[in-house]
């Protein structure tokens, strides 16, 4: 049990004390036995992650001669990257992306933060608070969606049914073009601040309590207490935070496609639903692999920046 | 005088409400106040599935401006849901997204655990390379690789099927890594001992490893079928017929019929029937939901 109240990226790996050939595997020596045991996930991860990466490779640099989905390609070195980088969609997803990930991150992490040490001791309370805060992140976000279509509706939506008795003039949450981002990234923050909570309510069991005690004798102020003991025992956490969510800005665009599908005048359009729209709406496989193969080079780029975070998570060093 | 009672009688209230501050924080006002700040925050965050609840039972009639109050105004009626039971295939939607689901589990099951095993007790040359190669995979997660992975899926003949969503989850180095620090956890002794009563290597990951790491597979599973049940880019560019759809594609397609008749109240019903069975399940086993997403780091 101890596994799943403490993650592995709190707890220094544990290595297992090995005795080479106490238990050998039968007749074909431990390498094949491997060999077999991995086969079955080895040909999934040939088949949907390095296969489809070669393909993609290959992909971005076939250019589609004639219309339809089924034309013929012939090479056409870096015409794609050019032609992508040249888009201004792609350039102001890219731009929509980053501003998208700095009013995420932010918010994200920090409500995370207040709400696990508000809610860091046990108690039947606070068990139901978690679990509120906690709730939105089992849900799909295209379902999560629906119910904001009705939420940020103009008028006699719920924000503004509510929000029109104290401000004036609320602004058209998905309509305008300033602020429909601010809302998708307002979904996104609801849905996963619960998830990351729960992160740091597992980073905080690691502080000391006398820590806090010291502190608390020494005169220091409740600032002081989380500048000076709380946040640098956090750091590993947050570190680790960071790079899941990250990764989440990245990949979970579904409430686009039901809210503004990357409009108004795209103010919404994400690198991910550029990507969608050009491989299905557009059938430019080219410019699509083109485009995936820029954000994987930024994904790959974070995650060695990250893979001690990683490392540590699952034990890596051990191996 | 009657203030600074008042004043008093509220820090009373907020410390019976916080009876489980540290203790030398207990007299501080700034612990309360974050405190107070994150229950109004808490009650916040339920705000969008209440007036869910309100509007899925709220007559349609009722719609229109006061169809944003968050306090029942009428009995409870089933036309909302009657409505959207009638116009999409919701039982048929959840069928497929329980396959999806549940498929995809049954797979990992069997290749996470061999996977976990190798790398938890075995030694073999490649054996760093190979670990990377898994590690990797958990930021070449498929919704990133769409547009080749539909490419295979196209090639395998799996294009518009319930497998060809399916076949790209088989394979989990989250779950590999989680099954191996399970493994790790379990002293050799016994995995000996069975070895001395003449046990296959399937035999003792059976029935010496597999019974003993079940925290571990129970906390894979709810993450696993949690994330699959509620994922949509994947399934929407793999399923073209209607017939096919998960429960979160044909929600999407729901609501876009439904929102052009700002039929709201159905709308509210439709999300019910697709959040209902997961909600259901944290009601019974919070503890082991909230648990398992605590190990789940990476999906």
């Amino acid at each position: 049990m101890t596994d799943l109240t403490h993650p592995g990226y709190v707890r220094p790996a544990r290595r297992a004390t090995r005795r080479a050939g106490a238990v050998p595997g039968s007749g074909i020596g431990q390498g094949g036995l491997a060999l077999v045991l991995l086969l079955p996930s080895l040909i999934i991860l040939a088949l949907f992650t390095y296969g489809p990466l070669l393909q993609l490779g290959w992909d971005s640099l076939q250019i589609r001669q004639g219309a339809g989905a089924g034309g013929a390609t012939v090479f056409a070195g870096l015409a794609n990257y050019e032609a992508v980088l040249a888009d201004p969609s792609f350039r102001r997803a890219l731009i929509n992306n980053l501003i998208f990930a700095i009013v995420t991150l932010v918010p994200s992490l920090g409500l995370a933060l207040v709400f696990a040490m508000a809610l860091a001791r046990s108690s039947r309370l606070n068990s139901a608070l978690r679990s509120m805060l906690f709730f939105p992140v089992l849900v799909p976000l295209v379902a999560a969606a629906s119910l904001f279509l009705f939420i940020f509706l103009p008028g006699v939506g719920l924000l503004d049914h509510y929000l029109g008795r104290l401000v004036a003039n609320p602004p058209n949450w998905l309509g305008d073009p300033d602020i429909a981002l601010l809302s998708i990234a307002g979904v996104t923050i609801w849905k996963n601040a619960g998830y990351y909570m729960l992160f740091f309510l597992a980073g905080l069991q690691s502080v000391p309590p006398e820590s806090y005690e010291a502190a608390h004798l020494d005169g220091a102020t409740p600032w002081q207490r989380l500048r000076y003991v709380t946040l640098p025992y956090l750091k590993p956490t947050i570190a680790f935070v960071a790079v899941i969510a990250l990764l989440n800005i990245v990949t979970q665009v579904d409430h686009v496609f039901v809210l503004t599908k990357g409009g108004p005048s795209e103010a919404t359009n994400l690198v991910l639903f550029y990507i969608y729209q050009q491989a299905v709406e557009s059938y430019d496989v080219g410019r699509a692999s083109a485009a995936t193969v820029l954000s994987l080079l930024a994904l790959l780029a974070l995650t060695f920046a990250s893979l001690g975070t990683l490392e540590r998570a699952f034990g890596g060093r051990a191996a | 005088m009657r203030a600074a009672g008042l004043r008093i009688g509220g820090a009373r209230a907020l410390a019976r409400l916080t009876p489980d501050l540290p203790l030398a924080t207990r007299h501080e006002l700034t612990p309360k106040l974050g405190f107070g700040l994150v229950v109004v925050l808490a009650l916040l965050w339920v705000t969008p599935f209440l007036w869910m609840l309100v509007a899925a039972f709220r007559p349609g009639a009722y719609g229109g401006a006061g169809m944003a109050s968050l306090i029942p105004d009428t009995w409870p009626v089933m036309e909302n849901f009657a409505e959207a039971w009638a116009s999409a295939d919701f039982p048929r939607y959840t069928l497929n997204t329980a396959i999806i689901a549940f498929g995809i589990l049954a797979v990992q099951l069997v290749t996470i655990t061999l996977a976990g095993y190798a790398f938890a007790r075995l030694e073999f040359p490649g054996r760093r390379a190979l670990f990377y190669i898994f590690l990797l995979q958990l930021m070449l997660v498929p919704v990133v690789l769409i547009v080749p992975n539909l490419k295979m899926v196209a090639r395998l003949g799996l294009y518009d099927t319930l497998l060809g969503v399916m076949a790209p989850y088989f394979a989990s180095a989250f779950g590999t890594f989680l099954m191996r620090q399970a493994f790790q956890a379990i002293p050799r002794e016994l995995e000996e001992a069975a070895l001395i009563d003449g046990a296959t290597t399937l035999q003792r990951i059976r029935f010496v490893y597999a019974p003993l790491a079940r925290p571990a597979f129970i906390a894979f599973a709810i993450v696993s079928v949690t994330s699959h049940w509620n994922e949509f880019l994947w399934p929407l560019m793999v399923i073209n017929s209607p017939d096919n759809r998960p429960l979160t594609v044909g929600l999407a397609s729901f609501t876009r019929g439904q929102e052009g008749a700002q039929a709201w109240g159905v709308i509210a019903a439709g999300t019910l029937f697709v959040i209902a069975p997961l909600a259901l399940g944290f009601l019974a086993f919070q503890r082991r939901f909230v648990n398992s997403f605590v190990s789940s780091g990476i999906k």
